[in-house]
């Protein structure tokens, strides 16, 4: 990692910029509802990188990440609603949401310290159903979490006069969004760069290659894992705190195992360990299921006059299919580590 | 000088109803090449993993510097000072032969999460001194211009070497070699006793496993033996060479 960039780099840098700032507008276009999918496909982005954090460099396969999505939607939702009457400024409660998901990732992160692989899998797995039911079930005999029916009304994101889900002229609620999360996703790539090219991100590294060697090495294990895992978590929990606020509704029903297979399945395919290959499978695993609902069933009446294969069923089928596709052939992932190409760099020279 | 580094009193080790360990006691000097044989099974290896924290030890204790040594889990002993490579070397594989050096340095460094992502002075530096002294033990050990390419991709010789620059980068005190030569050609193994030659020269103390006899013979100051978990003998080599117990351990006895 060098600092000085080349002027390539930088006219480069700039288009990129350039081309996600008027993104929202030329979506608004098309529809307020693609700028909502795409700020959608960018919390699945912050997801896939906070997972990528416990998968990618530490190697800890986690299947229930999405229970500290869940705690940072519910922290969001329980301090700025009328459900406690209580309302906070988000920038408050997102650095709070943040500290609880990353204290409950080091909670749930304890007792699987011996366990690696599958059996790792399957305890997270565990206690990621475990975190919902909890959100479900809390409602008696004191109503913490109102249950089912999950909490309503949740506060916008609000700067003194300005709501992030009003309209203020060409700025409809959706792009405000858009931007925040684009500062926010920034400020996350940041973050996880830096820690991969840390004492920290090293050690994660050492771990996954290979524990026993890392512990001779003089590595705590318990407490870098331990510190992968809340690490994980807290990016979870901003996730989660501003999907509450995009959404103003949460229920136990949003934080379902499929959503944490999806947010693993995005990591995997993408390129577990690099950031650019992980924002990749987010991406298009976010817009796939969004491009097809809106190209299937067109297309398909088009052709036949009515609609043969659920548009639903389809996805899935394709989603199958893709990933079938992408382990047998670039089982690295579409985009993989960039350690390998760092040697092939030197071994060019 | 006979100043004392590491005293192994008692050990003992069971797995299941196999004693491995029977009362092992030994003194590894200050500066010296200590050289531990046996046939094989005999316990060396597992020895090892009692004095680096791998495997909890069933009695006994160790003293290293005069201290008790906390045995409770390898990354304490590392950071009291022992380090150690494996017989089935221990690498990691997809990380460059630098960045494996870099993570040696862990112990003796404390950058920790939010130096990093605030990439403060104090981690930047500390960043650059690792990143040297990696460079710095990757030249000592011979493998320099080896330093970006990922640890998988080394030659044999190389990664024993990559893995030996890894437990120096601990800044021990003790270096435990855990058959460093095994599977290593004639040429590989005259290279690597030069570089434990260079190692006690440069004034660290050696503990060595080994099944090449020769090697430890010409560059051990002292050898314990090790038959079925116990001592048999601990002397200079020319001593033990000719000591009946071990001849026999080596060789068996003549049949009746």
């Amino acid at each position: 990692m060098t600092g000085a960039w080349s002027t390539k780099e930088k006219i480069g840098l700039a288009c990129v910029a350039l081309a996600l700032i008027a993104l929202p507008f030329v979506l608004a276009m098309a529809g307020t509802a693609w700028v909502r999918i795409t700020n959608f496909a960018v919390l699945f982005i912050l997801l896939s990188l906070g997972l990528n954090i416990v998968v990618g460099f530490a190697g800890l396969l986690d299947l229930g990440y999405v229970a500290f999505f869940a705690v940072g939607a519910y922290v969001y939702a329980l301090l700025a609603s009328p459900h406690f009457g209580l309302h906070l400024p988000f920038w408050l409660i997102l650095p709070i949401g943040a500290a609880v998901a990353g204290l409950a990732g080091a909670v749930l992160g304890a007792p699987t310290l011996r366990l690696r692989g599958d059996y790792l899998a399957i305890v997270t797995l565990g206690f990621g159903e475990i975190v919902r039911i909890f959100m479900n079930n809390l409602s008696a005999p004191v109503n913490i979490t109102n249950g089912p029916k999950g909490i309503n009304l949740i506060d916008p994101f609000r700067i003194g006069d300005f709501s992030f889900s009003a309209n203020s002229g060409a700025l409809s609620g959706p792009i405000k969004y858009y931007y925040f999360l684009l500062l926010v996703l920034l400020a996350v790539i940041v973050i996880n760069r830096r820690l991969q090219d840390s004492r920290i991100g090293r050690a994660w590294v050492a771990i996954r290659e290979d524990e026993i060697a890392a512990k001779a090495a003089g590595i705590n294990t318990r407490n870098i894992k331990l510190l992968a895992f809340a690490m994980g978590a807290s990016f979870g929990g901003i996730a989660g705190g501003m999907f509450a606020a995009i959404q103003g509704f949460v229920s136990p029903e949003s934080f379902i195992l499929n959503e944490s297979i999806m947010i693993l399945a995005m990591v995997v395919l993408g390129g577990m360990g690099n950031i650019w290959g992980v924002i990749a499978g987010a991406v298009l695993l976010s817009f796939m299921p969004e491009l097809l609902r809106y190209t299937v069933e067109p297309a398909q009446k088009a052709l036949f006059g009515r609609m043969l294969v659920d548009p639903e069923v389809l996805r899935m089928l394709i989603f199958g299919l893709a990933l079938v596709l992408t382990m047998r052939f670039r089982p690295a992932g579409l985009w993989p580590e960039t350690r390998h190409r760092r040697e092939l760099d030197a071994d060019r020279k | 000088m006979t100043d004392v580094l590491l005293e192994a009193r008692n050990i003992g080790k069971k797995f299941g109803g196999v004693q491995a360990l029977k009362d092992v006691s030994l003194t590894i000097r200050r500066g010296e090449i200590y050289g531990l044989i046996g046939p094989n099974g005999a316990g060396k290896t597992t020895l090892f993993n009692v004095f680096t924290g791998l495997y909890p030890r069933d009695g006994g204790e160790v003293l290293f510097t005069g201290q008790p040594l906390a045995l409770e889990s390898p990354h304490t002993v590392a950071a009291a000072g022992i380090a150690r490579t494996f017989q089935n070397i221990r690498l990691f594989g997809n990380m460059t032969a630098r960045e494996n050096v870099m993570v040696g340095r862990h112990v003796r460094t404390k950058a920790g999460v939010f130096g990093a992502i605030l990439r403060s002075p104090a981690e930047r530096a500390e960043e650059a001194a690792i990143r040297r002294r990696a460079d710095e033990l990757l030249h000592y050990v011979g493998i320099a211009d080896r330093a970006d390419n990922l640890a998988r991709n080394l030659s044999y010789g190389d990664q024993r070497r990559l893995e030996i620059a890894r437990a120096l980068a601990t800044e021990p005190q003790l270096l435990a070699l855990d058959e460093p030569a095994a599977g290593m050609n004639a040429t590989e193994t005259v290279g690597l006793r030069q570089l434990i030659d260079g190692l006690r020269k440069d004034g660290l103390t050696v503990l060595l496993i080994e099944h090449d006899v020769k090697l430890v013979m010409g560059l051990c100051d002292r050898v314990a033996v090790l038959e079925y978990g116990e001592k048999i003998a601990e002397d200079v080599p020319e001593a033990v060479k000719n000591n009946p117990k071990v001849i026999e351990a080596y060789l068996g006895t003549s049949a009746h």
